[in-house]
């Protein structure tokens, strides 16, 4: 992996907001709590705006075609960023690891997207990582437990970032469920596809969230959060799932 | 590994989620040994021996040709005979020969993935040739008239209450459910067939060039026995399945092993090089090593694919996929079950044929991180799909769904321009109205919509994007950010 460039404080570099369709349609909650802690350590924020989607849905469904068009979009529409900042996982999954396998056989497009693979980063990533930042000065007063997404965890290493960035939040006790980082069942086209088995997986991501004893489930992907709580509301259950941006962004509430 | 007749992917992952037995067995299969393997992994005295091994095997297969010969030549030395079948056709044709000539009436096996891969047991059955699976869980699968549902533990599906019953009906003992009972019961049933079987045929884990020999690896002792005391012994062995040194098939094993059933060797490991010399008295007259290609030969040839090859089939990935844990083995209409058999099965036996293959798993990943030679699962699962969106023509692929291709041509359209994307937005956000339930969420949806709202309500689109808030609030005394819009100027609509 590519080394992280520590930055300094005293001159914070601007952080692109690269922030995923989902964010952006249905959750643009998670990305104001973005921009809040964001403005509360000082960074100074652009917002790239004609940014739609990374292309993930497409290239999950084997569609590199129209992946790849897509993703040239937004290569163009960001490469000018010094650093571009999101609140998925998967997203920046896919613009690290995928970008540049979708242009392996252009040279020139090949060299663009490894230059922006290299400053992509996730949200608890960049201020952990790249900023050293693990307290926000947040408070949330609740019994906490972290979902660890596929994408994020396994794909990028990313476990340990989101749980420091939790410990560190006044008033807030993490607890961990069993086997926190087993797929929640959502994977994308999957969810719609084979809903009786993705159903199953969800019902036992929510089983380890009640038994953890938990009243909050925190995550960093809002795709698996809203697969988790799209599952819970029908199932009646009345436990807040949030991304870690809300949690984080927190503060001013206290 | 025809599908035609059974039921679909779908359908068969609903029985293996209604069946409360394979639950509790598979959840018990994936807390001990999928998590276990994952903790060796990371506990490894050598960390860099799974990347190690993994580069011999490509190595290896790199070099194929070159091995299979010195493998066959050093069991032709010793007086065994090696046959390469391009088929499964062949590779049928080559053992019921051999068992007409050699008047064999009674078959002993040892557990061989390939051998149901190549379907052996109705073609000798056709011959009025009576075959007995010697490895205890083959051998209740068999008796139950049913099929493997994992790798290693092939009657995972059963618990002992139904074996008890099979063993009372078919083995004539009372009904018992005690496992040491059942096991004693099964293994004096099976030794008379071991004393009695013609032919002993087994599969091969790993045959190794240098020695030329093949190696077994077994817990129970049958194939230590199916192995040596029929007069044949005829092993089969998919082509990839050789490693080119002593070396290798040492760090090899220890892999197999550990990923398989957490230990640190097998119960027996048995190395067969040719039939036993003369005067000796252990040991089969003949031996004849069937080495297999039946599509694997394509799948060395497509660089995207040829990992897979480096597969020792220890089923560690079925122990960990979220997606097996829960539907169980036969889902997969094939010997291969879990994440692999999701890729090699369609790959040996067609891509359209097994499209639900290809696509019904999530993604997760949690398959490259337990398997012992690292091969990415996932990433040949995106380009088996990849084929299926587009077709191709060199794997006699064709495109698998207009309806969904037509989807994504349209969502590029969309998420093509900024305009578009945001008259969509808007039109839904109108569209949705009607569909928001009391609690605010979406808990209906008609078509494609619905595979979502059958059980799990969707949140609607905000009643204001990012973009609108960040307009309309957040971008306001920010003096740093001015300029955001010229590149959207550039790219805008």
């Amino acid at each position: 992996m590519t080394p992280l460039p520590k930055l300094s404080l005293c001159q914070p570099t601007p952080v692109s907001l690269f922030i995923p369709c989902l964010v952006d349609a249905m959750f643009p909650e998670v990305g104001e709590a973005m921009v809040s802690v964001f403005d509360r350590l000082g960074i100074p924020l652009l917002y790239p705006e004609g940014q739609t989607c990374c292309g993930q849905p497409a290239f999950n469904s084997g569609y590199q075609r129209e992946a790849a068009a897509v993703a040239r979009r937004f290569i163009d529409l960001i490469e000018g960023a010094e650093a571009i900042v999101c609140p998925s996982g998967s997203c920046v999954a896919m613009v690290r690891h995928h970008y540049p396998e979708l242009f392996q056989d252009d040279p020139a497009m090949l060299e663009r997207a490894v230059a922006i693979s290299r400053k992509t980063f996730e949200f608890t990533e960049y201020l952990v990582d790249v900023l050293g930042v693990t307290e926000i000065g947040a408070v949330f007063p609740a019994r906490a437990t972290y979902h660890d997404s596929c994408h994020l965890a396994r794909t990028l290493g990313i476990r340990e970032q989101p749980r420091q960035l939790l410990r560190h939040v006044r008033d807030l006790h993490l607890v961990e469920m069993a086997s926190a980082d087993t797929c929640c069942g959502f994977g994308g086209t999957f969810s719609v596809n084979y809903p009786d088995i993705s159903l199953a997986l969800v019902d036992e991501k929510i089983d380890n969230i009640l038994r953890s004893g938990a009243d909050i489930v925190v995550g960093c992907d809002v795709s698996c959060l809203m697969n988790i709580r799209g599952r819970m509301t029908r199932r009646k259950e009345t436990l807040q799932v949030l991304h870690i941006a809300q949690v984080l962004a927190s503060a001013e509430k206290a | 590994m025809n599908p035609s007749s059974q039921p679909s992917y779908n359908e068969a992952a609903r029985q293996g989620l209604a069946n409360p037995c394979l639950q509790r067995s598979l959840h018990g299969l994936q807390a001990h040994y999928g998590k276990g393997a994952l903790a060796l992994w990371r506990t490894l005295p050598d960390p860099t021996l799974r990347s190690r091994v993994k580069a011999r095997r490509m190595q290896t297969l790199a070099h194929l040709d070159l091995v299979l010969e010195q493998l066959a030549d050093g069991i032709r030395a010793r007086g065994g005979q090696v046959f390469f079948a391009a088929t499964e056709a062949e590779a049928n044709e080559y053992v019921r020969d051999l068992a007409c000539k050699r008047g064999v009436r009674r078959v002993v096996k040892g557990k061989s993935m390939l051998s149901a891969e190549i379907g052996i047991d109705a073609a000798l059955a056709a011959d009025g040739v009576e075959v007995v699976e010697t490895d205890l869980g083959e051998y209740i699968v068999q008796m139950a008239g049913s099929t493997a549902s994992h790798i290693i533990a092939p009657c995972i599906h059963m618990d002992r209450q139904q074996i008890g019953r099979l063993f009372a009906k078919h083995l004539h003992i009372p009904y018992t459910d005690d496992p040491p009972t059942l096991t004693r019961a099964a293994r004096k049933a099976l030794r008379q067939h071991l004393l009695t079987a013609d032919m002993g045929l087994t599969g091969c884990n790993f045959a190794c060039a240098e020695t030329g020999q093949i190696t077994l690896v077994s817990n129970e002792g049958n194939i230590r026995m199916a192995t040596t005391m029929p007069r044949l012994h005829v092993a089969l062995m998919g082509m990839e399945r050789i490693v080119a040194t002593l070396d290798d098939q040492r760090d090899l094993l220890q892999l197999l092993t550990q990923a398989a059933a957490l230990q640190k060797l097998s119960t027996y490991v048995s190395c067969v090089g040719g039939p036993s010399p003369a005067g000796d008295l252990d040991g089969p007259e003949e031996f004849h090593l069937v080495i297999i290609d039946n599509g694997r030969s394509r799948i060395l040839a497509d660089p995207e694919f040829r990992e897979v090859l480096a597969c020792i089939r220890c089923g560690a990935c079925l122990n960990i996929c979220p997606v097996y844990g829960r539907i169980g083995g036969h889902a997969y209409g094939s010997p291969y079950s879990g994440p692999i058999g999701a890729v090699v099965t369609p790959l040996l036996s067609g891509i359209n044929l097994h499209a639900d293959l290809c696509k019904g798993e999530t993604l997760c990943g949690a398959c490259r991180d337990v398997c012992p030679v690292a091969n990415d699962l996932p990433r040949m699962l995106a380009a088996l799909r990849h084929k299926l969106a587009y077709g191709d023509p060199g794997w006699h692929v064709r495109p698998q769904n207009r309806l969904e291709a037509f989807g994504f041509k349209l969502w590029r359209k969309i998420v093509g321009s900024k305009k578009c994307y945001e008259s969509f937005l808007k039109f839904f956000r109108a569209l949705q109205r009607p569909f928001i339930g009391p609690q605010g969420m979406i808990g209906r949806l008609p078509g494609f919509g619905g595979g979502w709202t059958g059980g799990r309500d969707l949140p609607p689109l905000a009643s204001s994007s990012f973009r609108e808030r960040w307009r309309q609030v957040h971008s306001k005394n920010r003096t740093d950010c001015a300029g955001t819009e010229t590149e959207e100027q550039r790219h805008g609509g």
